[in-house]
């Protein structure tokens, strides 16, 4: 590894409609995470249960389609509070699995999947607060870029280990990024 | 035969009378990216990817179907013809529903090979998700509408080299379905010989041998210049 820059970089990782297996892949980087922690901050993150994405973040890796509304408020957040955003694998770049479901009705397939076709708590927010609310599905699951602008776009499903670091390797000392072929491919 | 004489990318390069551009350019070693054109079928010029640039003229030719002229001066891979084939590319992705990750062909994909080749990381324009059926009412293949780019190399198979012409197309523009005999579920068809070759020739997972729906089986598409090469040297006799 070349030189890094002196202070640490802060780094969050988001989760949105994914499978999480963008974040196994960011895990497989196995030893290079015991380098990597020594120039970054993990700042916010489901795998440190952080519970509120904070302010001046460097960069910021999403996985995920945007899927229902908490996502999309999320999404706006961390655009504002980030300097690079990237977007993570496949259903972030293109809505990938999640966005299968675009064709139907998003109301009645949640009715139908949970709750055999009739309504349940939690599905209509009248009347209820709104930390008791199941967070609404958007009508169609989005790829990152078609809600907020993206920086950094990292294809696969999930992308390797080996596009992940050298992906967040280039970001974390502000060098450009150029991925060779075999590393951004979709699927 | 005549022999004329052309530029490309400021080369002076000769070829054959009748040829297509497509041949010379790719036989000058130039690398030009195709989906509908396969060796041993018709030309379609339907994909448009290998439009080229000409002198003389501000339309962009398909080097598929224009035939080689003395003195032509082409251009393959100028600025505008490389942004508009990642455009196209990107085009066919949005238009229907290309999910790589849950795919027959996955890594094996001409279409998903292409993107990657034109440094195509995501789609710009709206993906339109049409709600599109799968055909697997046949006993040995499947048809999925939703990964079909519309090539017309399945078509161009079945009616040229099996001869059974049980494929062909449905609609206009963006509508366009691939169809089985007179639009009936592929199962049904009495015209299909059950012969494989539109499985073999379609370049991603819109037409896939039931067997093989798992994944990890490479397409044979070059078998089609075997066929037609036994046919046309009487190679097998019997």
């Amino acid at each position: 590894m070349t030189e890094f820059k002196n202070e640490k970089v802060s780094l969050a990782t988001v989760w949105l409609s994914g499978c999480s297996g963008c974040h196994m892949s960011f895990l497989d980087l196995d030893e290079h995470l015991l380098e990597l922690e020594k120039h970054v901050r993990l700042v916010f993150s489901p795998l440190a249960d952080h519970k509120r994405f904070p302010e001046g973040v460097d960069v910021v890796l999403v996985e995920g389609a945007v899927g229902n509304v908490e996502q999309l408020a999320l999404a706006r957040t961390l655009r504002e509070r980030s300097r690079v955003v990237v977007a993570l694998g496949d259903c972030a770049v293109t809505g990938n699995v999640p966005a299968l479901r675009n064709r139907l009705d998003s109301e009645a397939m949640v009715r139908t999947v949970y709750a055999g076709g009739m309504d349940f708590p939690g599905l209509d927010p009248a009347g209820l607060d709104e930390k008791e609310w199941v967070p609404r599905l958007l009508p169609s699951a989005l790829p990152l870029h078609r809600v907020v602008p993206v920086d950094v776009f990292l294809p696969g499903c999930p992308p390797g280990p080996q596009s992940i670091l050298a992906a967040v390797t280039a970001l974390v000392r502000g060098e450009p990024l150029v991925l060779p072929e075999a590393m951004r491919r979709f699927g | 035969m005549g022999v004329v004489t052309l530029t490309l990318n400021n080369q002076l390069i000769s070829a054959r009378e009748g040829q297509s551009l497509l041949e010379v350019i790719r036989e000058n070693g130039v690398d030009l990216p195709t989906l509908c054109h396969l060796d041993g079928l018709s030309e379609r010029g339907g994909c448009r990817l290998c439009v080229v640039e000409a002198e003389g003229t501000s339309r962009l030719l398909a080097a598929c179907v224009t035939p080689v002229q003395e003195g032509m001066n082409i251009r393959t891979h100028t600025e505008r013809l490389v942004r508009y084939r990642k455009m196209l590319v990107e085009l066919l992705l949005a238009e229907r529903t290309h999910v790589c990750s849950v795919c027959a062909v996955n890594g094996r994909c001409e279409l998903q090979a292409l993107a990657a080749r034109l440094g195509i990381d995501h789609v710009r324009y709206e993906p339109l998700h049409p709600d599109l059926p799968v055909d697997a009412s046949h006993g040995r293949f499947v048809l999925d509408h939703n990964r079909c780019i519309l090539c017309g190399r399945c078509v161009r198979a079945c009616d040229e080299v099996e001869g059974a012409h049980t494929l062909d197309f449905m609609g206009r523009g963006v509508q366009s379905r691939i169809i089985v005999d007179l639009d009936q579920p592929w199962g049904s068809s009495r015209s299909c010989t059950g012969c494989g070759k539109c499985v073999q020739v379609c370049p991603t997972g819109a037409i896939v041998a039931r067997e093989n729906i798992a994944g990890g089986v490479e397409k044979r598409p070059d078998f089609l210049l075997r066929i037609l090469e036994g046919r046309q040297k009487r190679i097998w006799r019997w």
